[in-house]
C-alpha cells in the first residue's frame, strides 16, 4: 500500500511541476474543439442524432482523445525512467512490482480525471449542451476506465520495448488508429460495414460511446454495455501490465 | 558479511560473464573488484544486489541467500549504480525522501536521516534544488547518500568515480572512507582505476574474463612481485629475458613484445650491472624505467596485459553482452 502511494506521489509532484505538459495536454483538445468543432459545426453536418450539433457530438470524443493520449504517455513514460536510470532505483527497492504498476496506474488516472474535467469545463464555455449534469458527473466512471486501460497498455508496451525508438512507432501505429476509429470525430453507424466492423475491436469506441451517452444523452450502444466491455478491457490491461512489468529486468 | 561460492552467470547460454568465482568479504571491510570493463564486475554486483539471478552457485549477503530471499537482502544493502539513477525533475531532498518511503521509514526517522546523510556528503544547502542543476560530483554524492538512507549493512558502489575529474574523485574517496569508519559499513566497490583500488580498498580481487585471478591486500599483492620493478625497452625481448634470468637476485622476469620487466630487491643499485651484462651480450637498451610496484604491475603480472589496453576490446565485449541481454 505504502509503495503505491509513494509512486503516485512522485508522479503527482512531477505532474503539478510540469506546467508545459499540463498546458500542452489541454491545448490540443482545445484546438480540436474550437477549430475542428466550430468548422464542421458551421457546415451543418447531416447524419447526427436528432437535436445534436457537431460541437456537442465532438465534445465527449475529445475528452476521450485527451485521455487516450495522456494515459498512453503516462504508461510509456516508464521508458524515460529506464533511459535516465531511475527505474533501477525503483526496482531494487523492497516493494512488489505489482504495487509499482498500481501506483503508476493511479497516478495516470488522477491526472486523467483532472484533465478530463478541465476539458469538460472548456466545452461548456464553448457552448456544448450538457444533457444532464448528473450524467456528466457520472461520466467519471468512463473517464477512470479509459485512463486506467491505456496507462496499463502503455506500461505493458514499455515493458516490452527497450528504447525510445519504439515510442514513435506506438504513437503512429497504435494511438492514432485507436483515436480515429473510436467514433470520436464521426458517427460510426453510417460507415461502410467492413470499417464499422473494425471499430468494434477498438476499445476506445466503447469509452467514447459511454461518455457520449452520459454527457450529451445519446449513444450508439446501451451505456451499460459500453461499461461492461470497457471494464473487461481495463481489467485485462491492468493484469497484462502487471504480468509484463513483473518480467522486465533493468 | 558476504560469501560467494562458485558463482556463475551465463547470458544466452553461451556468454560467460561470471565464471565460477569464490569470494568472502568481512564485516566493515572496503573490498574492491578490480578489472577492465567487461570483466564481470558489474554482473557480479548485480547478482549480489539481487538484480539478476545467478545461473549457478551460491551467494550469501548478510547471511541471506540472494536467490532465496531477495527482499530481505535488499533491505540489508545499499547500492550506487554505475550509471546515474536519480530523478532530476525532483530535488535532492525529494530523491532521498522517495527512497526512504520506498523502504518504509516512518516520517520522523525519515526526516532525521535525510538531514544526516545530506550533512555527511555536504549537500545540506542544496537539498531543495532540482537535481538537474547538480554537477556530476554532486549527483554522485547524492546517490551515495541515498544508498545509506535505510542504514544498510553493506554498500555496493559500482564504478563510483567513473567519468569524474581527479579532484572530484578525491572528494568521493574521502566520503567513502568517512562513511566506512563512521558507520562501520561494509563497502564493495568495482573499479578499473588502479589508484582507486589502492587508495580505498583493504582487500582487492583482480577479476578478468569472469574469473578471479587473485585476492589479497594491495600491499601483499605488490610485495608478491618480489621487490622493485625495472622495465627495459629492447628490440630482442626473448634474448634479453634469458640473459636477465641468470643474474643473481632477480625474482621474476616477464617478457612482453618489446620490453622485459624484472622484479628484484634494491633494483636501483643493480642497474649498472644489468646494463653491463646487456651490453656484453650485444643487446641495445633503448630505455630503462625503475619504479616501486603498483597495482597496475600486479594486474600485468596476472593477466599479461595493461588494464587500459583491454578497454577497447572489453568495451566491444560489453556492448555485445548488452545486446545479447536485450534480445531476450
Amino acid at each position: 500500500m505504502n509503495a503505491i502511494y509513494v509512486i503516485w506521489l512522485r508522479e503527482m509532484k512531477k505532474y503539478v511541476r510540469n506546467r508545459s505538459r499540463l498546458v500542452g495536454n489541454l491545448a490540443m483538445p482545445f484546438f480540436f474543439l474550437t477549430f475542428l468543432g466550430m468548422g464542421f459545426n458551421s457546415m451543418g453536418i447531416t447524419g447526427l442524432p436528432e437535436g445534436i450539433s457537431y460541437l456537442d457530438f465532438l465534445a465527449p470524443g475529445i475528452v476521450a482523445m485527451s485521455l487516450l493520449f495522456s494515459s498512453m504517455f503516462a504508461g510509456v513514460s516508464i521508458l524515460w525512467d529506464r533511459q535516465f536510470g531511475f527505474l533501477k532505483e525503483i526496482m531494487v527497492a523492497p516493494v512488489s512490482r505489482t504495487s509499482i504498476v498500481i501506483g503508476r496506474i493511479f497516478a495516470g488516472m488522477t491526472s486523467g480525471v483532472i484533465q478530463a474535467f478541465l476539458i469538460l469545463a472548456i466545452c461548456m464555455l464553448l457552448g456544448v449542451r450538457i444533457a444532464n449534469p448528473l450524467g456528466a458527473v457520472a461520466s467519471i466512471i468512463f473517464i477512470v476506465l479509459i485512463a486506467m486501460s491505456f496507462v496499463g497498455l502503455g506500461i505493458s508496451l514499455a515493458s516490452k520495448i527497450e528504447d525510445m525508438h519504439g515510442f514513435q512507432l506506438i504513437m503512429n501505429f497504435l494511438v492514432m488508429p485507436t483515436f480515429l476509429l473510436s467514433g470520436a470525430l464521426f458517427p460510426l453507424d453510417k460507415l461502410p460495414a467492413w470499417l464499422a466492423g473494425i471499430t468494434y475491436f477498438d476499445p476506445l469506441t466503447y469509452g467514447v460511446d459511454g461518455l457520449r451517452g452520459l454527457i450529451i444523452g445519446t449513444s450508439h450502444l446501451p451505456v451499460v454495455l459500453d461499461f461492461c466491455i470497457l471494464g473487461c478491457f481495463c481489467a485485462a490491461m491492468i493484469l497484462l501490465a502487471r504480468h509484463l512489468f513483473n518480467k522486465t529486468e533493468v | 558479511m558476504i560469501e560467494v561460492r562458485d558463482l556463475s552467470k551465463v547470458f544466452n547460454g553461451r556468454i560467460k560473464a561470471v565464471d565460477g568465482i569464490d569470494v568472502e568479504v568481512r564485516s566493515g571491510e572496503i573490498f574492491g573488484l578490480l578489472g577492465p570493463n567487461g570483466a564481470g564486475k558489474t554482473t557480479t554486483i548485480r547478482m549480489l544486489a539481487t538484480m539478476t539471478k545467478p545461473t549457478s552457485g551460491q551467494a550469501m549477503v548478510c547471511g541471506i541467500d540472494v536467490a532465496k530471499d531477495p527482499d530481505s537482502v535488499r533491505r540489508c544493502i545499499g547500492i550506487v549504480f554505475q550509471d546515474p539513477a536519480l530523478d532530476d525533475q525532483l530535488t535532492g531532498g525529494e530523491n532521498l525522501d522517495f527512497h526512504a518511503r520506498m523502504y518504509g521509514m516512518p516520517r520522523k526517522e525519515r526526516e532525521e536521516r535525510i538531514n544526516e546523510v545530506l550533512r555527511l556528503v555536504e549537500l545540506s544547502d542544496r537539498a531543495d534544488e532540482l537535481v538537474e542543476k547538480y554537477s556530476g560530483g554532486m549527483k554522485r554524492r547524492l546517490e551515495i547518500a541515498r544508498g545509506l538512507m535505510h542504514r544498510p549493512k553493506v554498500l555496493f558502489l559500482d564504478e563510483p568515480t567513473l567519468g569524474l575529474d581527479a579532484q572530484t574523485r578525491r572528494i568521493i574517496w574521502d566520503h567513502i572512507m568517512k562513511l566506512n569508519s563512521a558507520y562501520n559499513i561494509t563497502v564493495i566497490l568495482t573499479t578499473h582505476y588502479m589508484e582507486e583500488a589502492d587508495f580505498l580498498c583493504k582487500r582487492v580481487a583482480i577479476i578478468d574474463h569472469g574469473k578471479i585471478l587473485a585476492i589479497d591486500t594491495p600491499e601483499n599483492m605488490k610485495r608478491s612481485l618480489g621487490g622493485d620493478l625495472i622495465t627495459l625497452k629492447v628490440k630482442d625481448a626473448a634474448k634479453t629475458a634469458s640473459i636477465v634470468r641468470s643474474i643473481k637476485g632477480v625474482k621474476q622476469v616477464k617478457r612482453h613484445d618489446n620490453s622485459v620487466s624484472i622484479a628484484m630487491a634494491n633494483a636501483g643499485s643493480r642497474i649498472p650491472e644489468l646494463l653491463k651484462k646487456a651490453e656484453s651480450a650485444g643487446i641495445e637498451v633503448e630505455s630503462i624505467d625503475l619504479h616501486k610496484p603498483t597495482l597496475e604491475d600486479v594486474f600485468i603480472h596476472f593477466t599479461g596485459k595493461r588494464i587500459r589496453d583491454q578497454e577497447a576490446n572489453a568495451g566491444d565485449r560489453l556492448r555485445e553482452r548488452m545486446r545479447a541481454r536485450n534480445r531476450r
